[in-house]
């Protein structure tokens, strides 16, 4: 049902990347904690999708499952994530190893940290190079370097250069340099600007964009940002305790979204409406650990009702290309003006 | 950039120099603020337990006395002893007179040196190596269980694993002899038989060496490895595809090792003042013995000159230490 559907959907013919399902768990004492539960989606080349939730909902598991560079005690626990027509979740050792950064690669979360220490910054990316090819001779490589550096706007000078001699935005940039070394055919960008002031972050974000457009990637953005991720993506996928809420194009997201979740989201950009008083959402995420049969963010959902206390609610199309999770659907064919009611409170 | 480092380096020389200076100048001091004569109660000690039975006291007396000059003004016999120092003039053994410290030292300096920095280099390299795979995620079943078998043999008292090794490498089997620094009978000379013969005897005293503290540094390196291990940048290494054996030395353990260098620059520094309980059980003619006999002699200028040995030495490799240290881990060039 919910597996055949994803992949008709999205025509998984051509899309370069296709998740089925992938749960994700962490085994804690208390439980499995399941930090990404049947999670679907399919990218074609070149397509930029969001993926947007709070801290905690599962973003980054997601991204590292896709890289399989999951550690206990998080496991995969089922699903089918198929990259450029081959298995990812089968490929042995040394297939995954030549896979990454060459088909799939990360622009990690935590990007200041993410290069090594004690090594030029050259050197690193001449590392990464190398891993995947034999026998370069080495003008070739640092003629290499420069182009990449200077394709994410770095002086080359760049690479003769320590991590702790950069700045924040241009660690982030020699990370992105590395990523797009081997022109992959999907990025997995995880908040690559949280950590930013907000000019930065533009520029980043610009050179993201400017790269994948070079390259004809397809971009997954994580981010926790909607006026940001939905500026950059042409999809987004809402992500809440682990699912993916509501996924669909960003033009319909945004005007009519369907998931409860996803509106408070979309209110939550300041400055979209004008002087609209800065609106958190109430409440807090669930754990994950033994989640009842229940929609997980009834608790903070002001349209709640008998339903979602006890049913899991699956996902439907309610509009083209947009799928959503909730139990108004399909009673009602777009998301009711809001509940004053039963609003919970702050 | 070259002027910062031309800095740092004076910076860390007169740090060095300060620290020679202060350590020599409490070598000089605490005798000659000790109430009473110290040359007279070292000669009156040694007269009372017979350890000199031999020797001229008054001969010995008046060489002291007129050496140090102890009637002279503090300021002026805190130069002479610098100048001393400046040659190298440590005093004379009181237990070997009329032997001079510098000769006695000269002479068991090769043996501890060549032992000791032999056995401790080669315990910190395995030692290293293993700990840091022990920690890496999938390491073999063999890593898995033989390292921790070390660690244990490190926290057997040491004098215990050295007579079990002699027990069974020197007496059962009689493959290595069980004492001394070579055969009495050898003719030192620059030959592979002398070299053979002292390759054999310093094989039980550095093997007990090398058992003894390679569990320690498996230990270490394991906890740095561990903490390494949940950098970012490893994570970002694996996504870069790069080899499992790249991604161990290059990103792993080159890390790891930081902290573990400054920690081999102080028990390198041991090596000059001996390993006493290793010298001593395997009758090493190194410093370590030659400290123990020194005590045991009550050869007060002998320990003084061992002991000022020691603390140059460290001083010295510290130094070095914080030379080396930029090259290693490039954020300390700030
Ligand atoms: N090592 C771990 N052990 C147990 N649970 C974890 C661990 N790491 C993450 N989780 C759980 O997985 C969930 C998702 O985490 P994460 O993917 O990092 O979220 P996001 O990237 O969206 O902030 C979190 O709610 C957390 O409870
Ligand atoms: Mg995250």
């Amino acid at each position: 049902m919910a597996t055949a559907n994803a992949s008709s959907r999205s025509g998984a013919a051509t899309a370069v990347l296709t998740v089925e399902d992938l749960s994700v768990h962490y085994d804690t004492h208390a439980g499995p904690a399941k930090a990404a539960d049947r999670v679907s989606f399919a990218l074609q080349p070149g397509e930029r999708l969001g993926l947007i939730g709070e801290s905690g909902s599962g973003k980054t598991t997601v991204a590292m499952a896709l890289m399989r560079l999951l550690r206990p005690p998080a496991r995969i626990a089922g699903g089918k994530v198929t990259l450029d027509g081959r298995e990812l979740l089968s490929l042995n050792e040394e297939d995954l190893r030549q896979a990454r950064l060459r088909d799939i690669a990360l622009v990690p979360q935590g990007a200041m940290s993410s290069l090594n220490p004690v090594m030029r910054v050259g050197d690193q990316i001449v590392d990464a190079i190398r891993a995947h090819s034999r026998g370069d001779n080495r003008n070739d490589i640092s003629g290499r370097v420069a182009e990449l550096l200077r394709s994410v706007g770095l002086d080359p000078a760049v690479a003769q250069r320590y991590p702790h001699e950069l700045s924040g935005g241009m660690k982030q940039r020699a990370v992105m340099a590395i990523s797009t070394c081997l022109a992959p055919k999907v990025i997995i960008a995880d908040e690559p600007t949280s950590a930013l002031d907000v000019v930065v972050q533009r520029q980043i974000m610009q050179t993201l964009g400017r790269l994948q457009d070079g390259l004809g990637a397809a971009v997954v953005l994580i981010g926790h940002d909607m006026g940001l991720i939905a500026q950059f993506s042409d999809t987004i996928g809402v992500m809440y305790a682990g699912k993916i809420v509501e996924i669909g194009p960003v033009r319909q997201i945004i005007e009519a979204p369907k998931h409860p979740y996803t509106r408070l989201l979309i209110d939550s950009i300041p400055g979209i409406k004008k002087k609209q008083k800065l609106r958190g959402i109430p409440g807090l995420p669930p754990r994950l650990v033994n989640l009842p049969e229940c929609c997980s963010f009834h608790p903070r959902c002001p349209y709640a009702f008998g339903e979602c206390k006890t049913v899991t609610p699956r996902q439907q199309e309610v509009a083209p290309d947009q799928r959503v999770a909730c139990h108004l659907y399909p009673e009602h064919d777009r998301l009711p003006e809001r509940p004053a009611a039963t609003e919970v409170p702050a | 950039m070259n002027k910062e480092l031309l800095r740092y380096i004076g910076m860390r020389f007169l740090q060095f120099l300060l620290v020679i200076v202060i350590a020599v100048s409490i070598n000089f001091l605490v005798p000659r603020l000790l109430p009473g004569d110290p040359i007279e109660s070292l000669i009156a000690r040694l007269q009372t337990s017979g350890g000199s039975q031999e020797m001229d006291v008054q001969a010995v007396t008046d060489a002291f006395r007129a050496k140090y000059g102890l009637d002279q003004p503090l300021i002026n016999q805190y130069f002479n002893y610098w100048r001393d120092l400046f040659r190298f003039d440590l005093g004379v053994s009181l237990s070997s007179y009329p032997q001079s410290v510098s000769q006695m030292i000269l002479r068991a300096l090769p043996w501890s040196v060549g032992l000791l920095a032999t056995a401790t280099l080669i315990a910190f390299a395995v030692g290293s190596v293993l700990g840091a795979k022990l920690a890496w995620p999938r390491s073999s079943h063999l890593i898995r269980m033989f390292v921790p078998a070390l660690m244990v043999l490190a926290s057997i008292p040491f004098y215990l694993l050295a007579m079990i090794l002699i027990y069974l490498l020197a007496v059962v089997w009689r493959v290595f002899p069980p004492a001394g620094g070579a055969s009495p009978t050898l003719i030192m000379r620059f030959d592979m038989a002398s070299a053979l013969d002292i390759l054999q005897h310093a094989m039980l005293p550095g093997l007990a060496i090398i058992l003894g503290s390679v569990g320690l540094w498996a230990l270490g390196m394991r906890s740095q490895t561990v903490s390494v291990l949940g950098e970012d940048y490893i994570t970002f290494a694996q996504a870069k595809g790069l080899s499992p054996r790249r991604i161990f030395y290059r990103y792993g353990m080159r890390n790891a090792l930081l902290p573990q260098v400054t920690a081999l620059a102080l028990s390198l520094g041991h090596v000059v003042s001996g390993a006493v309980l290793v010298e001593v059980i395997f009758n090493y003619p190194g410093l370590g013995a030659l400290l123990y006999n020194a005590v045991r002699g009550q050869d007060y200028f002998l320990v003084q000159g061992v002991v000022l040995m020691l603390i140059f030495t460290l001083a010295v490799l510290l130094f070095i230490i914080d030379l080396i240290y930029p090259l290693l881990d490039p954020r300390i060039r700030r």
